[in-house]
């Protein structure tokens, strides 16, 4: 009988010394995402990232190989207490291992310290602070679709280019529209240009006249947005019945979706210019995905480029746990891996992750259809010049990171 | 100097919106004791019902004017039947927490249905363009705006100071079982008036659809300034909530102009002396 005992508990010892062992081939992933579910970001991430990941998982075919993959998704509502508090809540009792979407970069640069406390992944590719993988970069977070530095980079000189060699600029007074403001300038200066004044409204006002008129009055040539969401489609709506436009002054938004455009109708957002890494109807990739995506969508929407970031972003992160052979469910490790490897997938062409945990991409400048032009809904955008890949970024010899070695 | 008085003319702009906002909302405290919050909800709905009646329709902007205030007036009469009206007699807190429920819901329900982002709408062809005033480009529409809302703001106030309904009105708020006496539908009386509150909130919101995006969040932006409006003026007093409104709206204009970053909290600090110095507001009476 001793015995019957003493070699069941050996065996049970043995199970669960193999248990150990497979647990190091962990095939399970739950990912998070973390959005503006209700407030004026809402159209840009929210349920539509949710949508993404859902795509990304079902694409990569991990399911089929027998990983258990799990998405789930709160609303951070763009207060960064409320951000932290979900990610806390992920990582001690969800077990989240990443974070995706995290749009506002006030939550993102807030969100950045939980998921580098906790050692798990953040895949941001909603907010816009360049600080996120500047000076305040982490081993544990990826930066995927744009940043200030880029947008400003490319809207801000080559409207400096194109004679538009004086700015003033209407900013969302917070962390954002503070990075967005500096970098344009940086970018509008090294042009040639020179910033007449600038003005800083409240996030979410509705009525920008006052603003407007500060602008019309400076004279600048180009007026810079550095807001978004609701805060820039009012903007360029009341510019118009403000005749800024018509009295000669242009508009730049230096953040636009296309659900912003949308929003608008070409009548009002015909002309403008803008930068962005992802159009639907780029190439035959992006279309095939957006049309998958629109089906499902209500309102049949097309992608933002966040959301699609979110897709992008998914899929690279399960290719590197696939080459790892399993889940570590340690954050730095992963995020190590997927800098190793090379980034390729339909939406945003093949790639890179710098060091700094910045994802290069081509930036794409684009001026919105006449209603005369445009073909259809959603067919808003053509294109008017590329940046390349490691063009667009902020480049590494200028980079404040610590995980840059010098 | 010039700068200046542009900024005085967008800030008594933005008043005409605080004033029909908070006149309304006078007007139902006033009369029915109700805090209502579900009023920038209701304004919201105004901005929609234009938009319906325009791409759904076909009806133009002046004939919404007209009808949006009345659908959602009707839908505001429902709301009154239906809930509000089991609310009478209870203290405040029953019918701000009813109405900051409903004004949750109908919120979500738009954001689900139509996004955040919002829908457009455009200026009337007759109101388009803007003249030059020699200090600003003044766009006509918003002239018309201020014009529009300072009638419909001056007629409410007659119809409730100087006329015999409004004085029926006032006195079945005072005491109702008395007017009764005369033969007087009050509970009728007390939801009209709700309907009218509630169309003044829709007409709000068509006045701001060509300006503001359509957008389900346009009234919970604009409501908590509208309330401290309100409360400045004095809680029901229908003068005084017409010309806090303006004053207001002029205030912050200025504050935009010489220090923009507190623009959206100078109303709340003159709320907050007000209630220190005279916590009926300017022109209350005390209870």
């Amino acid at each position: 009988m001793k015995k019957t005992i003493s070699a069941l508990m050996l065996g049970t010892a043995i199970a669960v010394a193999a248990g150990t062992g497979a647990f190091a081939q962990d095939k399970t992933i739950k990912i998070g995402n973390l959005t503006d579910m209700s407030g004026l970001y809402a159209d840009v991430g929210g349920a539509g990232s949710t949508l993404a990941a859902q795509m990304a998982l079902e694409d990569s075919g991990l399911t089929a190989k027998g990983w258990k993959i799990e998405v789930i998704s709160a609303d951070h509502q763009n207060k960064p207490d409320v951000g932290t508090t979900i990610a806390r809540q992920w990582a001690d009792v969800e077990k989240v291992d990443v974070i995706v979407d995290v749009l506002n970069s006030g939550v993102a640069l807030a969100v950045k310290n939980v998921v580098t406390e906790k050692n798990i992944i953040m895949i941001n590719s909603g907010a816009a602070s360049s600080a996120l993988t500047d000076a305040q970069c982490s081993p544990n977070v990826i930066h995927w679709v744009y940043d200030t530095y880029m947008l400003a980079n490319s809207t801000g000189t080559a409207l400096v280019k194109a004679g538009g060699d004086s700015w003033f600029f209407l900013t969302a007074d917070y962390a954002f529209g503070a990075a967005l403001e500096k970098d344009t300038t940086a970018a509008v200066t090294n042009a040639g240009g020179k910033i007449l004044g600038s003005v800083k409204h409240p996030l979410n006002s509705s009525d920008f006249s006052s603003f407007l008129l500060q602008a019309q009055a400076s004279k600048a040539k180009i007026v810079g947005l550095a807001n978004a969401g609701g805060d820039t489609t009012n903007s360029i709506k009341q510019a118009a019945e403000f005749g800024i436009v018509k009295g000669g002054q242009k508009l730049a938004g230096l953040l636009m979706f296309v659900s912003d455009v949308h929003s608008l109708g070409l009548n009002i957002a015909q002309g403008l210019n803008f930068t962005e890494t992802f159009y639907w109807d780029l190439n035959d990739g992006t279309r095939e995905f957006s049309k998958r995506f629109a089906d499902k969508m209500k309102n049949n929407a097309k992608p933002t480029m966040v959301q699609a970031g979110v897709y992008s972003g998914l899929l690279h992160y399960f290719k590197a746990l696939e080459a790892m052979g399993g889940n570590p469910h340690d954050g730095a490790k992963v995020v190590t891996k997927m800098k190793d490897l090379k980034t390729d997938d339909k939406l945003f062409g093949p790639g890179e992750i710098q060091i700094t945990g910045r994802k290069i991409t081509p930036a794409y400048l684009f001026e919105v259809k006449s209603p005369a032009e445009s073909k259809g809904p959603w067919d808003y955008y053509k294109l008017v010049g590329t940046t390349p890949a490691d063009k667009a970024f902020r480049p590494l010899a200028e980079s404040t990171c610590p995980l840059v070695k010098k | 100097m010039q700068a200046l008085y542009a900024q005085l003319l967008v800030g008594l702009i933005n008043g005409s919106f605080y004033a029909l906002l908070s006149l309304g909302l006078a007007v139902i405290f006033g009369m029915l004791n109700i805090i209502n919050f579900a009023h920038g909800a209701l304004y919201m709905m105004g901005a929609f019902a234009a938009y319906f009646l325009l791409y759904y329709l076909g009806i133009n902007y002046w004939y919404a004017l007209i009808l949006a205030p009345l659908i959602v007036g009707g839908i505001g009469i429902i709301l009154e039947r239906s809930m509000l009206q089991w609310l009478t007699g209870l203290d405040h807190l029953y019918g701000l927490l009813l109405t900051f429920g409903l004004a949750l819901i109908i919120q979500g329900l738009f954001q689900n249905y139509f996004g955040s982002s919002g829908l457009p709408y455009a200026i009337p062809s007759i109101l388009q363009g803007g003249v030059n005033l020699g200090f600003m480009y003044l766009p006509i529409y918003r002239g018309w705006v201020v014009v529009f809302s300072l009638i419909v703001c001056l007629l409410t106030w007659y119809l409730i100071e100087r006329t015999r309904l409004g004085a029926n009105l006032r006195a079945a708020t005072e005491n109702p079982t008395l007017v009764r006496a005369f033969g007087i539908n009050v509970p009728r009386m007390i939801t009209l008036t709700y309907g009218l509150g509630v169309g003044l909130a829709a007409l709000a919101g068509v006045l701001s659809a060509p300006i503001n995006q359509v957008r389900p969040l346009m009234g919970a932006d604009l409501i908590i300034v509208v309330f401290a409006v309100v409360v400045i003026g004095g809680m029901g007093s229908i003068m005084g909530s017409i010309v806090t409104g303006f004053t207001l709206g002029v205030i912050e204009g200025l504050t935009k102009y010489f220090y923009p970053e507190a623009s959206n909290t100078v109303v709340f600090v003159l709320m907050v002396l007000v209630l220190l110095v005279k916590p009926t507001g300017l022109t209350g009476k005390a209870a």
